[in-house]
């Protein structure tokens, strides 16, 4: 609908793995990224998906330049991320924060919750009175659901959903473009992560915020994103808008991941499923040609020999896959949970007369698929 | 239940800490059949994980109160001492923990430590018990076990380990596996290939399972019955088919309406539970969950629910003060997306006419209880 915010080309995150004491040679690389490129467009919210250690942490952490790339553009706003010398990333990131995973961590135990808050303000050199600091910072934790009243607390006085909170009010202080959430749920009890996604919606709508979302849950994923890349030891391998993803995925991996999801409704979990062998293979060593191909049920040879693409896989459809033998209709049906196959927008339709249609509508608008 | 294999009456579990007496379970009742899959749920410091712990007594403790009774083969594992315990722990009734790596011992082979777990409840010799074990980890899926084997616990994946934990749970043919969160570490295809491993084992040796987890998927998958757990107690209980499909307790409408499922229609908006999980040293009078409740009435914060069946007769269970005929109009009324506040007058106008209409027919209750203000969805501010 607008224009890209952040555009990614060719990322690449190698580490190197050394050996020996004092002359230490390189004797290989963890290729944590492999070569990934996508933009987002202004106020969209992408999502990233994928198992531990496929590198969606390491994007994140590239795209907000936390980690040197080993090569590769990322152009946010017009501006080249990578050849920003300090100060200017300094400004950059004013318009580029992050939400970390584990609300435990990512707080200052020796910080009271309003001096946390009030961090960007300082390094920044924003709002410098002292009591309009103060209002500032209080504003924002009314705006996330704290109780401002809780200024002078420590982060240990707080659970971990509203810890979380203390980590979004950080970063939203600045009011930046792009908000890049690495797993901001997972650290959650079930009863809480609800408040946290609610919350990160509403202020995206209100801020007119861009999304990255960073998540092992696909349930999640699907809630939060209009559209989606899946992620396989570095690489993109199927990228498309949620719906499409969700009903009709053409990389056999996807398949594999929605296949495995555990549906929470008894009757409806009956399937073929599609479970994958093995473990995913060591990003050190990465399998050739296509990284899937050694857990893939519907590898070839060429699989083996050939790199497959990023290319759309039928006609008509906006997601790319890349796949030598995408998923054909009949394995769709026969893989994924009965009630995204049977084309769960219909009964969708019809169950959620008041839900919240006018909100979904206007989240996904720029990638409706039909 | 008389043919259940496992019987847990009553249980009551305390712990004396300096802060005060943390009841972590207070008086549940569960029974699991033979080669039955039972799934208890609920958040962390329910108690869900004391209670089964308690059930291989490793709750024993100078700090802890244990109460109640555990029958476990016309035997009362409560009641029972240390040595006796210790012969039925592990041979028996095993255990899965959440975590393979802090429950595998780093610095021995896991081929010595699957030996070392039949040793110490049969009369097995060491070659004989280290082809078993062999022939153990290929029963759980793990190729080219004999090399494995000689491995050490690093030397192996997340899931690999988890694989290594359920054929040390498995090694002495327990009748009765209890999975702590098997699955909570694990990435979501592994996850998938150890809930079809359990569900593989037990329709080959016909072991009963207790599952415990906080994730509605899983036990929907796996489990025959579900106990929903909420700060001690269990406060519904019933098939998997009732509390998904007829869920009774505000409790159990809030997890399942506060998950994003795959399933429900794209960008429905979540129904968050509010506030935290309560204390267990101070819990909250009358009902527990009241004051997480958006249905509750004045005198909730007084009674203390007992868990009741939904109907006479019935398994189906729930411990709540709302009358079971509200209830269901109230989660019908969720799964149409109707708003909260016509819900909650629905819940306030039926504490007006207590009593008596338990029996009355549900379909035409919400066609003429207050219509869903269709046109102007509620949008939260």
């Amino acid at each position: 609908m607008s224009s890209t915010l952040i555009e990614v080309r060719d990322l690449v995150k190698h580490f190197p793995i050394k050996r020996g004491i004092l002359i230490q040679r390189q004797i290989g690389a963890v290729k944590a990224v492999d070569g990934i490129s996508f933009d987002v467009s202004e106020g969209e919210t992408l999502g990233i998906v994928g198992e531990t250690g496929c590198g969606k942490s390491t994007t994140a952490r590239l795209l907000c330049r936390l980690m040197d790339p080993t090569s590769g553009s990322v152009t946010f706003d017009g501006r080249d991320v990578l050849a920003q010398k300090k100060d200017d990333l300094k400004a950059l990131h004013r318009q580029m924060q992050m939400v970390f995973q584990d609300p435990y961590s990512s707080l200052n135990p020796r910080k009271t919750v309003g001096s946390i808050i009030a961090d960007p303000f300082v390094i920044h050199n924003l709002h410098t009175g002292k009591d309009e600091r103060k209002r500032k910072v209080q504003e924002l934790m009314d705006r996330v659901g704290l109780n401002p009243e809780h200024y002078n607390r420590y982060p240990h006085e707080f659970s971990g959903g509203q810890r979380q909170r203390i980590g979004v009010a950080r970063a939203v202080a600045l009011e930046p473009k792009l908000l890049i959430a690495d797993e901001p749920v997972s650290a959650l009890d079930v009863s809480i992560q609800a408040q946290v996604l609610n919350l990160l919606r509403e202020l995206q709508r209100d801020l007119g915020l861009t999304l990255i979302f960073i998540a092992h849950d696909l349930s999640v994923v699907r809630h939060m994103c209009d559209r989606v890349a899946v992620m396989y030891l570095g690489k993109i391998v199927e990228m498309a808008p949620g719906d499409e993803l969700y009903h009709e995925p053409r990389h056999p991996y996807t398949g594999a991941l929605l296949s495995a999801v555990p549906v929470a409704d008894p009757s409806g979990g009956k399937r073929e499923r599609q479970l994958l062998s093995g473990d995913v293979p060591s990003p050190a060593n990465p399998p050739s040609a296509c990284r899937f191909h050694t857990r893939c049920p519907k590898a070839q040879e060429l699989c083996s020999q050939d790199e497959p693409l990023l290319e759309v896989k039928r006609p008509g459809a906006t997601g790319v896959a890349a796949c030598h033998y995408p998923l054909t209709d009949e394995e769709i049906r026969l893989q994924l949970p009965a009630a995204l196959t049977r084309d769960g927008r219909q009964p969708a339709a019809a169950s959620s007369p008041a839900g919240a249609s006018g909100e979904a509508s206007s989240a996904s608008s720029s990638s409706s698929s039909t | 239940m008389s043919d259940a294999l496992l019987n847990v009456e009553d249980l009551r579990v305390s712990f004396r800490t300096d802060d005060g007496i943390v009841r972590a379970v207070d008086g549940i009742s569960y029974a699991v059949g033979e080669g039955k899959t039972l799934g208890i749920v609920g958040e962390s410091g329910s108690g869900k994980t004391v209670s089964s712990l308690t059930t291989l007594g490793l709750t024993r403790s100078r700090g802890s109160d244990i109460s109640g009774r555990i029958m476990f083969g016309g035997q009362d594992l409560v009641a029972m001492s240390d040595e006796k315990l210790r012969t039925i722990r592990g041979n028996d009734v095993a255990m899965i923990f959440q975590d393979p790596l802090s429950a595998l011992h780093p610095f021995y082979k896991v081929g010595w430590q699957l030996v070392e777990a039949m040793q110490a409840h049969g009369s097995i010799s060491r070659k004989a018990a280290r082809s078993r074990a062999g022939e153990l980890l290929q029963l759980v899926g793990i190729p080219d076990p004999q090399r494995r084997v000689d491995q050490f616990p690093h030397e192996f994946s997340g899931g690999m380990r988890q694989r290594v934990m359920i054929a040390m749970a498995l090694a002495n043919e327990p009748k009765l596996l209890i999975a702590d969160e098997p699955t909570t570490a694990l990435d979501v295809t592994v996850q998938a290939q150890i809930l079809a491993l359990l569900n593989d084992l037990q329709n080959r040796l016909g072991t009963a399972i207790i599952i415990i987890t906080h994730d509605l998927g899983v036990v929907a998958e796996v489990a025959d019955d579900i106990a929903v757990m909420y700060a001690g107690r269990i406060v519904e209980r019933g098939t998997a088919q009732e509390i998904f499909n007829e869920p009774q307790h505000p409790y159990a409408w809030g997890l399942l309406k506060s998950i994003p499922r795959l399933d429900s229609p794209r960008g429905e908006e979540l129904v968050p539970i509010s506030g935290r999980p309560p204390s267990l040293i101070n819990r909250p009078s009358g009902c527990h969950f009241h004051p997480r409740c958006p249905y509750v009435q004045d005198s909730h914060k007084q009674i203390d629910p007992r868990l009741e069946p939904v109907a006479s007769g019935q398994s189906h269970a729930a411990a709540c003060l709302l009358e079971p005929s509200v209830r269901q109009r109230i989660w019908r009324g969720l799964r149409e997306g109707r708003d909260l506040e016509s819900l909650q007058r629905l819940a306030a106008s039926s504490n007006g006419q207590a009593g008596g209409t338990s029996g009355a027919p549900p379909a035409p209750a919400t066609a003429s209880s207050t219509p869903p203000s269709g046109a102007a969805p509620q949008e939260p501010s």
